[in-house]
């Protein structure tokens, strides 16, 4: 865990340098630099403790299921990220994950009936998810289109969905779990439970579904025309506008990016637990900003990485984790997580003063 | 006489940028204190040191000769001490009533009647009759102005600061607040009287005091001041700009013409009427025209970032009235906005990527953006513009409004445009850099680009341009080329027909 942490924390530092401007520093001013890598050091606190307090911590079993929590946390903290980056922010992606999850358990159990032709399709396991994630990403184009087209904020649009998504999920079963989603080989579509809980050379898949999008959004942030663009909107929209940026196109994309993050961590869980539940991801958009703000970026748009929101998301989820595994009452895990993001954000504060 | 308020010494530094250098002021009471300067002078930084709104890096502040520190524009208003905005502070949703009692008339529960009373009896002070259950979005941009002069007398202020009061009225409205401000006077109020309008000035004031980069350069009685002194202090040494090099240009082929373009005012924006306007290639037109006039908003309309309601658009003789600003854009029609801070910079990016954004397509191969290419055009354009920056890594926000400035002709000038709109290039720039600017305009423009600037100075319009149009409230009222005109001409232009337009 603490060599994992460590290159984290080194990409980190890697892509930290490369997107945030260079401001002169002295290496002196070690005050700075600690500001400065204040959620890699909260990281490596976190992990120390809950080494010398929870004596299973450390082992390679632990560690493996805390990175699949991460993952969850952090699939959606990478899309959160390019949507706060232009200065919005999506409440909806813990409801657009669970309807995701029920969607994908309907198609699994019940297929897609066209009833035109009066045939029920079973799609099998990799089309399924395609479908299921093109749903979330249509979403999140929904959510744009409220902020670009109708003007609306993106805190209600996204609230909107928030509430409309979760319908949705509890309507496709009147409440109900869709349970035992393993497919059927007759019918093609097995396999599903391997994308939640299976696993490639010791470490689960969701952990190189994350690693996988790690590393191309923090390529697409850092390098691509896009992402710089991203980072302009969120720096001054009125100034990208007049500098001949497509600020709705921006807007639409990121939101479907995050949408379709929000999928595939609804088809995590489903599948990890074999079953879907329509209340599932509750909350996940709250863990998921927070994963993003200790990550180092700023909520008004155009501050942040996603090498830090990963460091953000490992936070996150170590900390919940190891207060479970050290008996901490859940009362008072509420209350030391409520914390923790308090103090990153006012010292966020402090290193903008100082820088 | 131990002067009402009065600032001594005062510093203020924003980050690395000095505002204000070690300034001096005073207001008596029963006088009109008037304050001149460029844009970027520190006028604007001084007033809301006055008002409380800022605090001095050093330096210290006075009520009757006792030294107070103000904490916050509350505190200030407590002090006796009002200050009314160039742009209005009114809630448009609330009444007129309800406005001018904003921050409450002493009790915690709300008095209405007693409110509208007092209300009524403030603005009959001022000599208006306006209705106090009115809402304010229904009044004139004007009475607005009244009003928000109410609600600084409703704190029973004994200093009053007006930041541009005119610059949104009607010759009848202007004629009012006068009369105002004449009443305040006798009742003991001391004002302070931000303004360009020089002929206004020198009526209205009883001491004048200029400023130039942050520094109090003159000041004497008004008797004793005439326009042309005024000019002179505020430009000072530098800034006598030279009729130099111009040649009389044969002028290219219409890059961008303007035909017969209208719209209302709103609540964004002044009104254009007929406005036609037609830009060369090779050549520099200038618009001058007074705040207000509209010399903006023909910008705004050319580029795409204002609709108008009537009127065609065309850039190299294609009519381009229905495009989106990101197709003008890749037409080569670019923008520089006059308000650096919220319309131009990215404060987040560093200086080569905020020149870089308007032309990244170039720079990238499959939508990767490819740095050596990048870094080479980034590196060109700072040395063709003369960009003072360390390295193109530096912070935007570390530059001088002047290094900014060019950064930003910079941006708009990476896509290799045919037609550069630059609104007040010059705000916000020190007197030493402005010339430099201007320089680059210059050669821009001997490139073979059109350019259109906006200014608000005379001297500028007639030093810089082949070309010069006046706009006066929303109306072409001048078109004329620079070697034919004189500054009385276009001052008396731009002050043409203020009485037309309520």
């Amino acid at each position: 865990m603490n060599t994992l942490a460590k290159s984290i924390s080194e990409k980190g530092k890697a892509l930290a340098t490369s997107i945030e401007p260079q401001t002169a520093e002295s290496p002196s001013n070690a005050m700075a630099l600690l500001l400065k890598f204040r959620t890699v050091l909260a990281l490596v606190v976190v992990v120390a403790i809950f080494a010398v307090l929870a004596p299973n911590f450390l082992s390679l079993g632990n560690a493996l299921i805390m990175l699949k929590h991460i993952a969850i946390i952090a699939i959606l903290a990478i899309g959160m990220t390019f949507v706060i980056l232009t200065g919005g922010i999506d409440l909806s992606v813990g409801s657009i994950a669970g309807l995701a999850g029920m969607v994908a358990g309907a198609l699994i159990l019940n297929g897609l009936p066209l009833t035109a032709l009066g045939v029920v399709i079973y799609p099998s396991v990799p089309l399924m998810v395609a479908m299921v994630v093109a749903l979330g990403a249509a979403l999140g184009l929904f959510n744009a289109l409220m902020v670009n087209r109708f003007q609306v904020a993106p805190f209600i649009a996204t609230l909107g969905m928030l509430y409309m998504a979760r319908g949705a999920a509890m309507l496709m079963s009147n409440g109900a779990t869709f349970p035992n989603l393993v497919g059927n080989p007759a019918l093609g579509n097995e396999g599903f439970s391997w994308l939640g809980a299976g696993m490639v050379l010791g470490i689960p898949v969701p952990v190189w579904i994350l690693a996988i999008i790690a590393l191309g959004a923090g390529f697409v942030a850092a390098r691509t025309t896009f992402g710089r663009r991203v980072y302009a909107v969120g720096g001054s929209e009125r100034a990208a506008l007049l500098s001949g940026v497509r600020v709705d196109r921006i807007k639409y994309a990121v939101y479907a990016i995050s949408g379709a993050m929000a999928a595939v961590v609804g088809m995590l869980v489903a599948s990890d637990l074999e079953a879907a539940h329509p209340a599932s991801g509750e909350s996940f958009e709250l863990s998921s900003i927070a994963a993003v703000v200790l990550g180092g970026a700023s909520l008004t748009g155009g501050r942040g990485t996603i090498a830090g929101t990963l460091t953000g998301a490992c936070v996150i989820g170590v900390l919940g984790d190891g207060m479970v595994m050290v008996g901490i009452s859940e009362f008072w895990q509420m209350v030391i997580k409520g914390a923790v993001i308090v103090t990153a954000v006012v010292l966020d504060r402090l290193q903008e003063r100082l820088g | 006489m131990t002067a009402l308020l009065s600032a001594s010494g005062v510093v203020k530094r924003y980050g690395g940028i000095t505002a204000l250098h070690g300034v001096d002021f005073a207001v008596q009471a029963g006088q009109v204190h008037v304050l001149i300067g460029e844009n970027g002078a520190g006028k604007s930084t001084l007033m809301k040191i006055l008002a409380g709104i800022e605090a001095p890096t050093e330096g210290s502040l006075a009520i009757d000769g006792a030294s107070v520190q103000l904490n916050g524009v509350r505190d200030a208003a407590k002090r006796g001490i009002g200050m009314v905005h160039q742009e209005l502070n009114l809630c448009p949703n609330l009444t007129v009533a309800e406005n001018i009692f904003l921050l409450g008339s002493g009790s915690t529960l709300l008095d209405k009647d007693g409110e509208r009373e007092a209300a009524r009896g403030l603005l009959a002070r001022l000599r208006q009759t306006i209705d106090p259950d009115r809402r304010v979005d229904t009044l004139s941009i004007g009475e607005q102005q009244i009003v928000e002069i109410a609600k600084a007398l409703a704190e029973e202020c004994r200093v009053l600061i007006l930041d541009e009061p005119t610059s949104a009225l009607s010759e009848a409205e202007v004629e009012v607040l006068f009369e105002v401000i004449g009443d305040l006077k006798r009742a003991g109020v001391g004002l302070v009287y931000i303004s360009h309008r020089l002929e206004e000035l020198l009526r209205v004031g009883d001491a004048i005091t200029i400023m130039r980069d942050g520094r109090i350069v003159a000041n004497r009685p008004a008797a004793q001041a005439s326009v042309s002194w005024i000019i002179e202090q505020m430009l000072g040494e530098n800034g006598k700009l030279q009729r130099e090099g111009r040649e009389p240009c044969a002028e290219g082929a219409p890059v961008l013409t303007l035909s017969g373009v209208s719209r209302g005012r709103d609540r964004g924006g002044a009104a254009l009427e007929d406005v036609d306007l037609e830009a060369r290639a090779g050549s520099i037109l200038a618009i001058y025209g007074l705040l207000g006039s509209g010399r903006t908003e023909m910008l705004e309309v050319a580029f795409g970032a204002r609709a108008a309601e009537q009127g065609t658009v065309t850039l190299c003789g294609q009519d381009i009235t229905g495009l989106s600003i990101a197709q003008r854009v890749e037409k080569g029609l670019l923008f520089v906005s006059e308000d650096r801070k919220a319309q131009g910079l990215f404060p987040n990016l560093d200086v080569g990527r905020n020149m870089a954004l308007s032309d990244l397509a170039r720079f990238a191969r499959a939508g990767v953006v490819q740095p050596e290419k990048e870094v080479s055009a980034i590196g060109q354009m700072i040395a063709r513009l003369g960009v003072k920056a360390a390295t193109p890594q530096v912070a935007i926000t570390a530059l001088s409004g002047g290094n900014q400035q060019k950064a930003l002709i910079g941006r708009a000038l990476m896509p290799g445009p045919a037609a550069l709109l630059l609104d007040e290039p010059t705000r916000g720039v020190d007197v030493g850099a402005r010339a430099e600017v201007f320089s680059r305009i210059r050669q821009l423009a001997q490139d073979g680009l059109a350019v259109v600037f906006t200014t608000s100075d005379v001297l500028e319009a007639l030093a810089i341009a082949h070309r010069i149009v006046v706009i006066a409230k929303g109306r072409i009222t001048l078109d004329v080329a620079a070697g034919e005109a004189s500054e009385a001409m276009l001052i008396g232009a731009a002050n043409a027909e203020r009485a037309a337009v309520a």
